[in-house]
């Protein structure tokens, strides 16, 4: 590609307290490309999109996202953040709002859309992830499937360029993962940039275009998703298959 | 086939009742036979109190007089102090040509607080709004005078009622937007701000508040030369602001901390500023949580203005004990307690209503998030 990656992560280091999380990471990715991070827990899977949007501060390396470096200089922080949409594991809609104004709060106060385009643009989205029937609700009147398809709304009415996935299905009953992730797929066949925290093992077979196994805080293997599960390279990533088959 | 030979089809006692007034009374007070015991003690208690409270302060009480001697007999409460000093609760020393102009404070309090308590459709909002704002500079145009062709009526004036509510209010007021702010410094990340705000807090909240008040009244101008310029009262109103702030200060850092780490990571993650995320995100829960904490400050607030008698005002309290001891109605000391009695009702019935409009405000929230 002519481009230049839109991501790319050189030589991250990142420690909490004495504990070493990220250790050189290397990591560079191109426009509309679908990565899936998986691994052991504690691994810094998290913390290493966390780092994207700087909701983690990194202490050694460089991070570029769209042209920026990630420093301590607040604008670029705002700059990167209005660009990139993060999608939690634990939902974090804003339960004192109907979820019409948690898609509309953010755009109306950041990105200055007037009230009633960003309506407009919220209905767009909630038809896009089938709940427009739940506008006028509170978070807590909804399943957990509903109030995290929200949370993607809620992300891509910001018009972002690049989306993180936390663990977004984690939290969820068996028979809301599907709902969900339906709509990750659907994103991800419009060309989104997405980087994915996940062990659904379907879901990055049918959109990854690279698998990323991490295990203390290194990228140990990387790979084709079918290669990736069906020929791991290292024995740590087979032990973690392996693990995660027999659940 | 033998009916008798199947044990479920034995005809079975009849439930006991357990709807109707009768059945209602049965299952809460009659459920069993201590419960029954316990009922008729209780109920005996009751009446007697209530026939001891309702012979003295209905039967045998003496309503109207003018001094001690209206009132000679110990066994009825004598309201004829009351009713005799009546203005004086009311409006304290304020002149009395000027009583209307108190009257009208009063009427627009009124109408303030009823606007918060009914809702009359979408101009219920705007209108609140500008009572909000609107009802303290009028107050302060009506009592204080000094402007529009009011004639100037000194704070040393005001007493009662009146002085027990513009101290309680501007100390309410004046702590929740003052402890807001000094609560987000206290949580602050820059380490300057954090570390002023909580010893601000630490040293308001450690130190008795009597101490404050003659401090601030008393020692003020010694330190700070010009300081006697600032009028008393101000001085008064300052120091209720400053330690009472620190507590709200308190009651809302743990409403922050009720919120969880996720709604500051999910609105920073949207691209909001620190002002953005808090002003709309946080603090609109945070607020809520703290609702019953910051009611319970409100109340303390309200009953402790009582301390401004130290430094010679007389509020409600205050003007009741000048009042006992004037020469007119020094005297038997049974109308001593018909005096304290009036003023716990006075202060029970402002209480009162504060934690009744808390728990509606309470139940409102919850009824919006489930």
């Amino acid at each position: 590609m002519a481009e230049g990656p839109i991501i790319s992560f050189d030589k991250v280091n990142k420690w909490f307290g004495d504990f070493h999380v990220l250790r050189d990471i290397d990591l560079n990715v191109t426009k509309g490309e679908r990565i899936v991070i998986c691994g052991p827990s504690g691994s810094g899977k998290s913390t290493l999109i966390r780092c994207i949007n700087r909701l983690e501060a990194h202490q050694r390396g460089s991070i570029i996202v769209d042209g920026i470096e990630l420093n301590d200089d607040l604008k670029n922080i705002d700059s990167i953040r209005s660009e990139v949409g993060m999608v939690f594991q634990s939902f974090n809609l804003f339960p004192h709002m109907t979820v019409k104004d948690n898609l509309v709060i953010g755009q109306h106060l950041v990105r200055r859309v007037p009230k009633r385009d960003a309506e407009d643009i919220a209905i767009t989205y909630l038809k896009r992830v089938k709940i427009l029937d739940q506008i006028d609700k509170y978070p807590g009147q909804l399943s957990g499937g509903q109030q995290q398809r929200v949370a993607i709304a809620r992300s891509l009415c910001m018009k972002p360029k690049i989306m993180l996935f936390d663990e977004v299905t984690s939290a969820l009953d068996p028979e809301m993962v599907k709902e969900v992730l339906d709509v990750m797929i659907d994103l991800a066949k419009e060309g989104m940039t997405m980087l994915v925290v996940t062990h659904e093992m379907g879901f990055a077979r049918e959109v990854a275009d690279r698998v990323m196994f991490m295990d203390e805080g290194q990228i140990i293997e990387e790979n084709k998703p079918d290669n990736f599960f069906d020929r791991p390279q290292s024995d740590r990533a087979k032990l973690f298959l392996s693990q995660i088959l027999h659940q | 086939m033998e009916p008798s030979n199947i044990p479920f089809k034995q005809p079975q006692p009849a439930p006991h009742q357990t709807t109707g007034i009768l059945g209602w009374i049965k299952i809460n007070f009659f459920s069993s036979w201590f419960n029954s015991l316990i009922t008729i003690v209780l109920a005996y208690t009751i009446f007697v109190l209530a026939d001891f409270f309702i012979q003295w302060a209905f039967i045998n009480a003496v309503w109207f007089g003018e001094s001690a001697k209206a009132c000679p007999n110990s066994n009825g409460a004598c309201w004829a102090f009351v009713t005799d000093r009546w203005p004086l609760f009311v409006y304290g020393l304020y002149p009395k040509e000027l009583y209307w102009r108190v009257n009208i404070v009063y009427v627009l309090a009124a109408i303030t607080i009823i606007s918060f308590l009914y809702s009359y459709g979408r101009w219920t909002r705007y209108f609140r709004i500008t009572m909000v704002i609107f009802f303290p500079l009028l107050a302060y145009i009506f009592l204080l005078g000094d402007s529009f062709d009011l004639e100037y009526v000194a704070p040393e004036n005001f007493g009662g009622l009146l002085l027990t509510l513009v101290i309680a209010s501007i100390s309410i007021l004046g702590s929740i937007p003052l402890g807001i702010i000094l609560a987000l410094g206290r949580t602050s990340e820059l380490t300057v701000i954090s570390k002023v705000c909580t010893y601000f807090i630490e040293f308001w909240r450690g130190v008795p508040h009597i101490v404050v008040i003659v401090m601030f009244v008393a020692l003020l101008p010694i330190f700070i030369p010009d300081g006697s310029k600032i009028d008393v009262v101000v001085r008064a109103f300052i120091a209720f602001a400053a330690f009472n702030s620190a507590y709200m200060a308190e009651v809302f850092r743990g409403g922050l901390q009720s919120i969880p780490i996720g709604q500051f990571e999910a609105s920073r993650a949207i691209g909001m500023s620190y002002w953005k995320m808090m002003g709309y995100i946080i603090l609109p829960q945070a607020i809520r949580n703290s609702i019953p904490a910051m009611m319970n400050t409100c109340i303390g607030i309200f009953k402790e203005t009582t301390i401004v008698m130290l430094i010679g005002f007389s509020d409600l309290l205050g003007i009741i004990q000048i009042s006992l001891e004037s020469s007119d109605w020094v005297g038997p000391p049974h109308i001593f307690s018909s005096a304290y009695t009036f003023a716990a009702i006075c202060y029970f019935i402002f209480t009162y209503g504060m934690s009744k409009y808390s728990s509606r405000l309470e139940n409102r929230s919850n009824i919006e998030q489930y």
